[in-house]
């Protein structure tokens, strides 16, 4: 029987199978950053050993850094101290590091991409749930907690339960208007925020096949919001186009060489999945959540479901509290509500791509009177080639405010955070209660869709400006 | 890590679902680089109105006197969202040794299982069963038997474990200790990768 793209990959980087047991995964690619990696070091530190690989490990910061005045010194105490202990120990124990003031800075999951860091066929880590991301280019790639950070510091390894397969099919033409964030959060809203629970995903289909990498990239970020452990696509000359030249990507003499073992990374045509699921392109709209959990989706112009026709009662009550959160009403539809806040950045949308297809839709116009908005570049390359193209010119117009690289209003650790109450449409990843600020309301959609929000004041389809 | 064998302990219901880990510790209190005294911040936002200490909201499970130990019983997808360990420290530094739902994150379980709690998944019927008992019923968790009891009642459910780590609950053993242990057919391994 023929093998998934994620067995080929996985079985080659087991180093033993413990009996009944997980297996001891080897890890060529390790990101670290300020949050989830102190404990780590610290552990490591007090059992009197090395890093067994430093130089596999590379670190940035970037969710607790502030998006302005990022050459002058912190200015919360905590998020200094945290900041400053990751260069110590990077310092230390050899790890490289692009912290703060270096060109590369930037969202853990922006930079090693673009860096070409980030190659199919590899294992990549990151005590960060949206590590997910990097499986776009045919990677297994995957969050990890703080003491898994310590086992790979310890020894290049993580002990790991090999995951179930699910290959999701997306076949047909996107409608107008609809881009890949929307994709991803029909797919979650079909299956629910716990859907892939268990799983490891591929996505295949015409409609991946189209999709730019950055496109790819989006989708993949957000497998984690289905409860799945990864998300992955077969890497094809998109992807190989995408690597070549940069930073970190193999050397000219080297290339075809690369090129040619990463063309073998595919599910084979009788490979078996333990789940599939097909969807057809032409039905998803633009997408948008109403609740606070991203599997609580709707196509925008669509209506909220009606509290009392959900017959699971379980759901029914999280629903009921979710529209009591967030203030919006059973059966309404979204269109037309007010929005205070648009937020365009996180490692989901905020690449070159998502801010020229920003600036594209509001060249000319200029922002609602009632409404904030701030885009954050996902790294510091993003945010000079966003001025190489004189796309910021476009946003001041627009009277849009454009900061520096980091996870900013994402989940709101540094003093980028909506008020509470307050609306927020967001092209992140998460609407939980809280995660842009205590009380905050977010909305998850397209940076089209948000973009589109930014000039009337309230929720929009894009549609009908393009 | 400290050795798991028997819990038996009254519990706190939480019979919501989806109980997301920016819940269970909101990011802002993520600036620590110890994995102390977190406890103290689990569920901050459900907890205090207002973000005030002094203002315990009278409707919160941990805030009602009726209820205590050392079990916590939620509704099902319990930790889904971030990897952030903190919310498996947060719990522990409460007090907390276990955690049943019918259904967990896999991020979350396996930092839980990592910090020494251990996520309980029982079926739905089950959990339904325990949020039925009142105030003072306790639960009994056996680790080495697998199994969980309503030790009112008698009813139980068997639970899944994986083998490797039960062992390593039972006697406190550490994943870093062994994969040290192994860093000589890693280094074997990785010649052969190339
Ligand atoms: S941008 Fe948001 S989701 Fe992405 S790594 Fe940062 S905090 Fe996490």
């Amino acid at each position: 029987m023929g093998k998934t793209l994620f067995d080929k990959i996985w079985d080659k980087h087991v180093v033993e199978k413990i009996q009944d047991g997980p297996s001891v995964l080897y890890i060529d690619t390790h990101f670290i950053h300020e949050v989830t990696s102190p404990q780590a070091f610290k552990g490591i530190e007090n059992r009197g050993v090395e890093l067994f690989r430093p130089k596999q490990t590379i670190a940035t910061a970037d969710h607790n850094v502030p998006t302005l005045n990022q050459h002058l010194p912190i200015k919360d105490e905590l998020s200094r101290m945290q900041v400053e202990q990751l260069i110590n120990n990077c310092q230390k124990h050899g790890v490289e590091l692009y912290g703060l003031g270096h060109p590369y800075q930037g969202i853990v999951h922006v930079i090693g991409p673009e860096l070409g860091i980030t190659q199919p066929g590899t294992t990549i880590v990151c005590g960060d749930s949206h590590t997910s991301t990097h499986g776009a280019f045919g990677a297994i790639a995957f969050g990890i907690g703080t003491s898994e950070v310590e086992m790979v510091f310890a020894s290049q390894c993580v002990l790991q339960t090999k995951p179930k397969t699910m290959r999701i099919n997306i076949n047909g033409e996107l409608q107008k208007g609809v881009v890949s964030k929307d994709i991803i959060l029909y797919i979650i809203a079909q299956i629910s925020a716990s859907g892939a629970t268990g799983y490891f995903v591929e996505y295949a289909g015409t409609t991946i096949k189209a999709l730019s990498m950055e496109a790819r990239m989006t989708i993949c970020n957000m497998s984690i919001e289905m409860g799945a452990r990864g998300g992955m696509i077969a890497p094809d000359e998109t992807t190989f186009n995408y690597i070549r030249g940069r930073a970190f990507a193999p050397k000219t003499a080297v290339w075809e060489e690369h090129k040619q073992a990463w063309k073998k990374l595919y599910s084979d045509a009788d490979a078996k999945f333990d789940a599939e699921i097909h969807i057809n392109a032409a039905d998803i709209q633009p997408m948008i959540t109403y609740g606070t959990n991203p599997g609580l989706g709707i196509a925008i112009n669509g209506n909220i479901p009606v509290v009392e026709n959900i017959t699971d009662e379980g759901e029914q009550r999280n629903i009921e509290k979710a529209l009591q959160y967030m203030g919006l009403k059973s059966g309404a539809s979204l269109i037309g509500i007010p929005v205070q806040h648009v937020f365009i950045g996180s490692c989901t949308n905020s690449r070159i791509e998502d801010l020229r297809e920003v600036a594209a839709l509001v060249k000319g116009k200029k922002k609602h009177d009632q409404i904030k908005v701030m885009i954050v570049p996902g790294s510091q390359q993003v945010a000079k080639q966003v001025h190489a193209e004189g796309l910021d010119r476009i946003f001041a117009e627009a009277g849009f405010q454009i900061r520096q690289a980091g996870c900013s209003a994402c989940l709101g650790m540094n003093e980028d955070k909506i008020p509470a109450g307050e609306y927020c449409i967001s092209t992140s990843n998460r609407n939980f209660e809280g995660r842009q600020g205590a009380g905050a309301r977010t909305l998850l959609a397209s940076p089209l869709t948000a973009a589109a929000a930014a000039i009337t004041g309230v929720v929009t389809d894009v549609r009908e400006m393009m | 890590m400290k050795a798991l064998q028997k819990i038996q302990s009254r519990f706190v219901p939480m019979p919501m679902e989806n109980i997301d880990t920016d819940q269970i510790i909101p990011a802002r209190f993520l600036k620590a680089t110890t994995r102390d005294g977190f406890g103290k911040n689990l569920f901050r936002d459900w907890r205090y109105e207002n973000n005030d200490e002094t203002k315990p909201k009278a409707d919160f499970p941990l805030n009602q006197s009726q209820y205590s130990g050392e079990i916590l019983v939620a509704g099902k997808n319990f930790g889904c969202g971030s990897s952030r360990e903190h919310a498996a420290w947060s719990l522990l530094d409460y007090g907390f040794n276990a955690v049943v739902s019918s259904f967990f994150a896999d991020i979350f379980k396996n930092n839980a299982l990592n910090n020494g709690v251990l996520p309980v998944t029982v079926s739905d019927a089950f959990l339904q069963k325990i949020f039925e008992q009142g105030n003072d019923a306790t639960i009994s968790i056996d680790i080495a038997a697998q199994t969980i009891t309503i030790d009112a009642t008698g009813n139980q459910e068997s639970f899944e474990l994986n083998p490797y780590k039960k062992t390593c609950l039972l006697n406190g053993y550490d994943d870093i200790d062994f994969l040290l242990s192994k860093r000589d057919t890693i280094a074997q391994f990785e010649m052969n990768l190339k």
